[in-house]
């Protein structure tokens, strides 16, 4: 700790920092627009000049730009100085000098850190009498809007985009007073994470297009603490509400998930909530015919599942909440529950399972994967599965720079200078695959070949760390697999990652045998990730039954010795393949389906009913690393939807309180879940936190078109947030922190605020409860699994492909997300491609049966391999062998075909 | 003695002599609403939303009205048309809640929202005093004749190219190395 003294008052603060970043940390206002708290300091805009004294007798002293001082020991600075803010007020005033004069036409009016600065610099009245530099903007796709003239040239977005985010089609361009950042002509940006440029930049250069479509001011929308449903990485966000309708999602800080930024996925992939598809209320179905069924029928269809005479079966989900899950499981029994995944993925996520209560393993949170110096990635495509945790091994690359910065004596916040010094040295991070990744850039090594083959150069490098793991398969990539165990046993923390998408239990075994050799070397826990697809994946694991299998239940609704069922927001089409599933549910007694959105599941149900969707209720989740999070109800819904466990539950309607209290009580491992409830004590006076912010506005003419008299607020009897303005707001106390603002921060910078220190925990946060405890501790290795071999000429080996925009069932029902899919495909590589007569695009049957896919030839990908990307359940996943064949068909299957698709190897003739 | 008639009886004699002298002078109430008062253009009633100097609408719904409205009485939602220019969807005023305290006049970036001489709003229904844009939307001016926001903001709109406003220098050629 050194001691600082600012404007005469002192203060401890870590020397290792920046006098900007520790002046921050201690709550002082002090301008600035470059440095950001992630990417480090580049001094670039000059904001944040302040006065340095020498010694406590220089009474003249210098101006130094605090960003690039670091706060050494005995500093004595001033803020308040005369000459410091004249300097700070006149950079602005040149900053401001082409200012385009359109704050109320643009989306960042009210949460803009420029006019935040500029108002805190004192500037207001532009002097300059020359022309304003005008730009022309360019068309970046569906997610954002570009409007260069009202750009301050601090080189945030490039920073961010390219060298944080490891995009490619940004950059600076031009030059002195003409600089313009873009690309390098219009087009869709391919970067996963293009949506934090929004909050990247500091002003309204790069704004939210799809919020813009329905757009209110930060004020006006009625937020809560929320978290993303999108993937199993569960990010922390905000969503917002006007009108009756969810309008975005910004990111929440949170210092062990996702820090300050988010996947276009989570970003993006709200709208179905607001969608006319949504189911609204309880319905009957005979034959083609739906029909609205009465309150009072309804008690009675009700009670008849809740009287369980007669076997039900109940399909959980992963996409449903714990809550629902567990009530479905109290109402039909241990026994008649399943999770409602599919059994190759509930065979690899109780695997996972099995590994997340092992003692030599740890889950590391996104926070500590970026500490990771060496990484090896197992049959996993991170950037399309869970995208966060691809920009966090992003970051870990680079921990080589920042060890030889620190050799050299160079601060980690010199931004530019490390990356200088580094050039393209990284820390190692290997990729086993089936195809590119869109990691690869930043790879050491990639391995490409067919999905047993990776199981077996896993279990190579297993083998090289340790003779305990069983006999190498010899494989060609042997030498690649010593060179990757070396790198592991060098590293101070490596990191594996494998999961359950890749479709190959053999890679998280050969993870573990990996992890495993490695924690013989080692004192501590090895960092071993396993990911899982969706949000709730390993909360509806750890309630279900291991030896309850999704075929076993549907074989028994087939032969009848079920006869009623009862399927929970959850399509099982896409979890079996389609005779089966239809086999199962055209002959049942009744079958009850609860969903927020009609799906081919829904369409064979006696009964839907209505659930809410994640803005419309409290509900908690589990992520990869089995952290248990809450996520805040944040707009009531104006039908008849109720949250799935509402329906189900058999006893009276609690409160979700009650059922998450309930859950922890009575389900296992579920224990530490009720620690996510804020208590309301810890709230001034014991009042409510507001959703609405303390300028709501328009309250008494919203609604005054169907009532001039005004309805009474609404009471949210369940949580502690109010629906209206009613109650204390959080200021620095972020328990549920619901909007991020403080006085004279309107824009997201005021996170700083609620932080213990930059980059630190929120105040009062709440980072989640990890429910998996580590007992078991096992020492036996995994044996390796059959080799791979050699397939028939024409015959392709499945490989899995996902994509982040379309993957996802729910987002793939919002308007932003859709412009950004494309059609399934089928990738192969250019030489099985000619010897089938194939071109990039064709329209393909595969294994003749008529299932329709795009052609996608693929550069890097092995031959006879097929990855197979499934659309939105375009292709059945589960009608699919391990094999495939292919021919081409005539008929063409949809007009999208694979144009805008976003891989780092698609194949153009001649390249 | 002296006091006390001077107290009660003179004070009441000059008040009768200053009633007497007003029979003489022109009445300051008139006949309303025979008569109609003279309204100071200043005058804070019935709020008008107001079009550009071109006939466009010239609110761009950027909501500073209804934030700073102390009752809340405004509610608006943006929307866009085709070449970017931003107007209100739908712009309600509740007059039964407003208290024609004129800050949304105060606040309106664009003078499209003006508070006019005219206070004859009185409605035997309370429902009937909320207005939506139909109502609001005049054909002129009003009071500010020569303002458009589009002349002076950087965004380009129809007939009006980047470049093209107040004070601004052709869009730059980013591919040129000049100076």
């Amino acid at each position: 700790m050194a001691k600082i003294v600012v404007d005469g008052v002192e203060f401890e603060v870590n020397p290792d920092n920046n006098l900007l970043q520790e002046c921050l940390s201690q709550g002082l206002d002090l301008p600035y627009f470059c440095w950001h708290p992630c990417m480090g300091s580049v001094g670039a805009c000059r904001q944040c000049a302040v006065k340095q004294y020498k010694d406590a007798d220089d009474k003249v002293g210098m101006l130094v730009m605090s960003c690039m001082t670091p706060a050494a020991d005995g500093s004595i600075i001033s803020i308040e100085d005369e000459q410091a803010k004249d300097m700070r007020e006149r950079v602005i005033e040149s900053l401001m000098i082409s200012h385009p004069h359109d704050c109320p036409v643009c989306e960042e009016g009210g949460e803009c850190h420029l006019q935040d600065m500029t108002l805190m610099s004192g500037h207001n009245y532009r002097r300059y009498d020359k022309k304003k530099v005008t730009h022309r903007n360019q068309y970046l796709g569906p997610f954002i809007n570009h409007e260069m003239n009202r750009c301050i040239t601090c080189y945030r977005c490039v920073r961010f985009y390219g060298d944080y985010a490891g995009g490619t089609d940004l950059a600076a361009q031009a030059s002195h007073h003409h600089t313009y950042f873009g690309r390098h002509e219009d087009g869709v940006l391919e970067s996963e994470f293009s949506g934090n440029l929004v909050e990247v930049c500091p002003t309204g250069v790069f704004t939210d297009q799809a919020f813009s479509q329905h757009y209110s001011r930060k004020w006006d929308l009625q937020t809560a603490p929320s978290v993303c449903t999108g993937c199993s990485v569960g990010c922390n966000t905000i969503p917002g509400e006007r009108y009756r309708q969810l309008r975005r999602i910004t990111n929440r800080y949170n210092s062990d998930i996702n820090g300050y930024f988010i996947c276009d996925r989570g970003r993006f992939g709200y709208d179905y909530v607001n969608s006319d598809a949504r189911l609204t209320e309880p319905s009957q179905q005979f034959d083609a015919e739906v029909v609205p069924i009465a309150e009072q029928e309804l008690q009675s269809v009700l009670e008849e599942f809740h009287s369980g005479e007669g076997g039900t079966i109940g399909i959980g989900s992963p996409r449903a909440s714990n809550e629902s899950n567990f009530a479905l499981r109290c109402l039909v029994g241990d026994e008649n529950f399943y999770s409602g995944l599919s059994d190759r993925s509930q065979e690899a996520t109780q695997l996972v399972l099995k590994l997340a209560r092992d003692k030599v393993f740890h889950s590391p949170s996104v926070r500590e994967i970026e500490k990771a110096d060496a990484v090896v990635i197992l049959g996993e495509d991170v950037t399309n599965v869970a995208p966060r945790i691809a920009l966090a091994l992003r970051q870990s690359v680079r921990n080589k720079a920042k060890e030889l910065a620190a050799g050299c004596h160079i601060p980690q916040w010199q931004d530019a200078a490390v990356r200088e010094l580094a050039q393209h040295d990284r820390s190692p991070l290997a990729i086993l695959s089936s195809y590119a990744t869109r990691l690869d850039d930043v790879a050491s090594d990639c391995v490409v070949d067919v999905p047993a083959a990776l199981v077996d150069t896993g279990f190579a490098i297993a083998a090289s760390l340790s003779d305990l793991s069983g006999a190498p398969a010899t494989t060609e990539h042997n030498a690649v697999a010593e060179r990757i165990a070396a790198q592991l046993s060098a590293a101070k923390r490596p990191l594996i990652i494998a999961g359950t998408t890749a479709g190959q239990t053999g890679l998280i075994k050969a993870a573990a045998n990996i992890a495993r050799a490695l924690s013989a070397r080692s004192e501590a826990a090895i960092d071993l990730c396993l990911l899982v697809p969706e949000v709730n994946t390993l909360g509806v694991s750890m309630l279900a039954n291991n030896d309850n299998k999704l075929s076993e239940a549907l074989s028994k609704l087939a032969s009848g010795a079920a006869r009623r069922a009862i399927v929970l927001e959850n399509d099982l089409y896409r979890r079996a393949d389609s005779e089966t599933v239809t086999a199962a549910l055209s002959g049942l007694e009744k079958l009850l389906v609860i969903d927020q959105l009609p799906t081919a599941t829904t369409s064979q149900a006696d009964i839907v009913l209505p659930s809410t969707a994640f803005s419309e209720h409290e509900a908690t989740y589990v992520n990869y690393e089995g952290r248990g999070q809450l996520s805040f109800q944040v707009h009531r819904n104006h039908n008849r939807a109720l949250p799935a466990w509402r329906w189900l539950n058999d006893s009276e309607p609690g409160d979700v309180e009650a059922m998450i209290n309930r859950c922890a009580e009575e389900a296992q491992g579920f224990d530490k879940l009720d620690d996510l409830l804020p208590d309301i004590k810890q709230f001034v006076a014991g009042m409510k936190v507001p959703r609405q912010s303390h300028r709501y506005s328009g309250r008494t003419a919203m609604r005054s078109q169907v009532n001039v008299h005004e309805p009474k607020q609404p009471v949210d009897s369940q949580s502690v947030m109010s629906f209206s303005m009613e109650g204390i707001p959080s200021a620095s106390n972020a328990t549920v922190l619901g909007s991020v603002w403080a006085p004279g921060w309107n824009s997201n910078q005021a996170i700083s605020k609620f932080q213990n220190e930059i980059n630190g925990e929120l105040k009062q946060g709440h980072t989640g409860s990890l429910l998996i405890e580590r007992t078991e501790s096992v020492s036996s290795f995994y044996t390796p699994e059959a080799a791979a071999q050699e397939s028939a000429k024409g015959v392709l080996q499945v490989a899995p492909a996902y994509q982040i925009f379309g993957s996802d069932e729910l987002s793939a029902r919002s308007h932003a997300i859709q412009q950004r899919m494309t059609d399934a495909y089928v990738g192969i590589s250019p030489e099985d491609a000619d010897s089938l007569g194939l071109k990039q695009g064709d329209s393909v049957s595969l294994d003749g049966n008529g299932t329709l896919a795009t052609l996608c030839i693929r550069s890097r990908i092995r031959t006879g391999t097929a990855a197979v990307y499934c659309g939105d359940n375009q292709i059945n996943p589960h009608s699919l062998g391990a094999t495939l064949t292919l021919s081409k068909s005539e008929t063409i299957s949809d007009d999208r075909g694979i144009s805008g698709l976003i891989v780092s190897d698609l194949y153009e003739e001649g390249y | 003695m002296f006091t006390l008639i001077k107290d009660s009886l003179l004070t009441q004699v000059r008040t009768l002599w200053l009633v007497f002298k007003k029979l003489f002078t022109k009445a300051d109430t008139v006949e309303y609403p025979d008569v109609q008062p003279y309204m100071f253009p200043r005058w804070r009633g019935r709020i008008i939303l107001s079009r550009d100097p071109d006939g466009e609408e010239r609110c761009v719904a950027c909501n500073l009205c209804a934030v700073v409205c102390p009752v809340d009485c405004i509610a608006l939602q943006k929307a866009e048309k085709d070449d970017g220019r931003w107007y209100p969807e739908f712009f309600r005023i509740n007059f039964s809640r407003c208290v024609m305290c004129g800050f949304c006049e105060e606040a309106c970036p664009t003078n499209a929202i003006q508070l006019t001489p005219d206070f004859e709003m009185a409605e035997y229904v309370r429902q009937d005093m909320v207005w939506e844009k139909e109502n609001l939307l005049i054909n002129g001016t009003g009071k500010y004749h020569d303002y458009n926001f589009y002349r002076v903001s950087g965004m380009q709109i129809d007939g009006k190219d980047k470049g093209e406003a107040l004070n601004e220098a052709a869009p730059v050629d980013v591919r040129s190395l000049l100076p």
